[in-house]
C-alpha cells in the first residue's frame, strides 16, 4: 500500500493509537487481577462482607 | 429485570461478567471491518494518503468529548439522585476519556505537521481540546487525592459539571473562530459534507472506537466496584484488629 | 450588624492583619514581574509587547496563591462549620468571602499595575488598558478560584491540586484579558469587543463560581 510522501506520520499515528489502546486494555486487566487478588487474600484471612465474629 | 436493578453493584458485576465477552467480540469485529475499509479508502485529492490519520483522529476527538459528557451525566446521578453506580461510572470513565483526548491531540499533531507545516498551533479548537485534556488530568488528580470515595465522587461531580462548559466551546469553536482547524464536516446542519467513500470508513471506525470505550468502561466499572469492596473489607479488618481500641 | 456584613468585615480584617492578604499578593506580583526581564532579556520593545501578558500572568498567579487560604483557614479553626450551620444561605456567605478576597487581593493588584507597567515599558495608555482589564478580570479569577478552593478545602496538600483544577478554567479570562489589553495598545480590533466578553465571563463566573463553591462546601463537609 503506497502511503505517499508522509507515510511516516501515518504509520506513527496508527502505532501510537495501537499503543494507547493496548495500554488501556492492559491497565484494565492488571487492575482486575490486582483487585481479585486482594479480595482472595482478605477472604483467606477470614474477613467477609457479612459481619461475623472476629477471629 | 428492570433498569433499576443495574443500580445494585452485585447485579451490575454479574451483568458485566456476562456482557463483556460479547462486547469484546463485537468491538474486535468492528475494528476488523473498519481497518479493512480504511485500507481500501481512496486517497484524498488534496491530502493524499494522510487523510487516513483522520480515521483515528476524529473518533478519538468524539470519544474524548463523549467521555466528559458521560461523566457529566454520572455527576448528575451522584449529586441529584445519589445513584450508587454513578460514582463508579464517573471514576471509571475519566482515564479512558483522557486517553482518547490524548490520542486526539497526538494524531492531530502528526496530521498537522505534513498538512499545515506545524505540530501545534494555538487555534480555538486545539486550545479547547488541550484544556479538556488538562481538566481530565485535574479530575483524575481530584479522585486520587480525596480519600473517602463518596466525598471524592461529589467533588469530582461538581468539577465535571463546571468543566462541561468546555464541550460546546470545543464543538462550536471551529464555527465561531475561523482559523486553522477545518470547520465541521460531519455533524452539521445540512448533513455531512464528506464523500461516502471516506464517510463510511469513518463512521465504522467511530462505531468501533465507541464500542471499545463502552467495553473498557464496563470492565473498569467492574474493577472499581471490586476496589471499593477491598477498601470496605480492609476498613473492617482494621476496625476489628486486636489493639485497635474497639 | 447582619451576619453577612460581619463575615465580610471579619475576612477583610483577617486579610489585612495576618499579612497573608493584599500585601503579600502585591509583593509576589512585583517579584514575578521583576523576574521576567531577567529571563527574557532587557529588550524594551519585547518587554512592551509582552507587558500586558506578563502583568496578567502575575495577577493570575498572585490570586491563585492567596485563594488557598480562603476556606482552608476557616475549615481548620472550625468557623466553616459554623458558617454552614447558620441561617444565612451558604451562597451569600461564599459571596461575602469572595468579595472580601477580591477587595484585599485583586484590587491591590489592579492598583499596583501602573507602577509595574513602568517595569514593562508600558506607556500610560497601555497601563490604563491593562488596569481596566484587570479590574474586570480579577473578580473573575476570584470567583473561578472559589471553586477550586472549595473542592480542595479539606485536603492537606490541597495547594497544588487547587492550581491544577483552577488554571484550565481561567484560560478564557486570561485570553480575553490580554486580547483586550493588546487591542487597546496596537489594535486593529476595537477594545470594546474583547472587553465586553471579559465582562460577560466575569458575570458568568460570579454565578457559576458562587453556586459551585457552595455546593462543593456542602458536599465536602458531610
Amino acid at each position: 500500500m503506497n502511503l505517499g510522501p508522509h507515510a511516516n506520520f501515518i504509520i506513527a499515528a496508527y502505532v501510537i493509537a495501537a499503543l494507547v489502546i493496548i495500554g488501556l486494555i492492559v491497565w484494565v486487566e492488571l487492575d482486575n487481577r490486582a483487585q481479585r487478588r486482594h479480595l482472595k487474600n482478605l477472604h483467606a484471612q477470614g474477613v467477609t462482607r457479612r459481619s461475623g465474629p472476629t477471629p | 429485570m428492570a433498569i433499576i436493578d443495574l443500580a445494585n453493584p452485585t447485579r451490575f458485576l454479574n451483568l458485566a461478567h456476562r456482557a463483556l465477552p460479547w462486547l469484546i467480540e463485537i468491538t474486535g469485529a468492528l475494528f476488523v471491518v473498519g481497518l479493512y475499509l480504511v485500507y481500501g479508502a481512496p486517497d484524498d485529492y488534496q491530502q493524499g494518503a494522510t487523510v487516513k490519520i483522520m480515521f483515528i483522529h476524529v473518533p478519538s476527538a468524539w470519544l474524548g468529548m463523549f467521555g466528559w459528557l458521560l461523566m457529566s451525566i454520572a455527576a448528575l446521578g451522584t449529586l441529584v439522585w445519589r445513584h450508587p453506580l454513578a460514582d463508579v461510572a464517573a471514576k471509571a470513565a475519566a482515564p479512558i476519556g483522557a486517553s482518547f483526548t490524548f490520542l486526539c491531540l497526538v494524531t492531530g499533531a502528526l496530521w498537522g505537521r505534513p498538512m499545515w507545516g506545524t505540530y501545534w498551533v494555538w487555534d480555538a479548537r486545539l486550545t479547547s481540546v488541550l484544556i479538556l485534556f488538562l481538566m481530565y488530568l485535574g479530575v483524575i488528580a481530584l479522585w486520587r487525592t480525596v480519600e473517602d470515595p463518596s466525598r471524592a465522587a461529589r467533588a469530582a461531580a461538581i468539577l465535571t459539571l463546571v468543566g462541561a462548559i468546555n464541550l460546546p466551546i470545543i464543538k462550536f469553536s471551529v464555527d465561531w473562530w475561523n482559523t486553522l482547524h477545518q470547520p465541521a464536516s460531519v455533524i452539521r446542519l445540512g448533513g455531512p459534507s464528506i464523500y461516502p467513500t471516506i464517510l463510511v470508513p469513518l463512521l465504522v471506525m467511530a462505531l468501533a472506537f465507541t464500542l471499545l470505550f463502552v467495553t473498557l468502561h464496563v470492565a473498569a466499572m467492574g474493577n472499581e466496584i471490586l476496589r471499593r469492596r477491598v477498601r470496605a473489607l480492609m476498613l473492617m479488618q482494621a476496625q476489628s484488629a486486636p489493639g485497635s481500641g474497639e | 450588624m447582619s451576619p453577612l456584613a460581619a463575615l465580610f468585615i471579619r475576612d477583610i480584617r483577617l486579610a489585612i492583619r495576618v499579612g497573608g492578604g493584599g500585601g503579600i499578593g502585591v509583593l509576589f506580583f512585583l517579584i514575578v514581574v521583576v523576574l521576567i526581564p531577567f529571563a527574557v532579556g532587557p529588550d524594551l520593545n519585547l518587554l512592551a509587547r509582552l507587558g500586558p501578558a506578563i502583568l496578567w500572568l502575575g495577577a493570575l498567579l498572585a490570586s491563585l496563591l492567596t485563594l488557598d487560604r480562603l476556606f482552608a483557614v476557616d475549615h481548620d479553626d472550625g468557623s466553616l462549620d459554623l458558617i454552614l450551620m447558620s441561617d444565612t444561605p451558604l451562597e451569600f456567605a461564599v459571596a461575602a468571602k469572595a468579595a472580601a478576597h477580591w477587595l484585599t487581593t485583586g484590587l491591590p493588584l489592579v492598583i499596583a499595575t501602573p507602577l509595574l507597567g513602568l517595569f514593562m515599558n508600558l506607556d500610560a495608555k497601555a497601563s490604563a488598558a491593562v488596569m481596566l482589564t484587570l479590574l474586570a478580570g480579577t473578580p473573575a479569577l476570584t470567583f473561578i478560584g472559589l471553586i477550586g478552593a472549595a473542592l480542595s478545602v479539606a485536603l492537606r496538600r490541597g495547594g497544588l491540586l487547587l492550581a491544577v483544577l483552577v488554571l484550565p478554567l481561567t484560560v478564557p479570562v486570561l485570553i480575553f484579558g490580554v486580547a483586550a489589553s493588546n487591542a487597546a495598545i496596537v489594535g486593529p480590533l476595537p477594545f470594546g469587543t474583547p472587553f465586553t466578553i471579559l465582562c460577560a465571563l466575569m458575570l458568568t463566573s460570579l454565578v457559576v463560581g458562587i453556586f459551585a463553591a457552595a455546593a462543593a462546601l456542602r458536599h465536602g463537609m458531610e
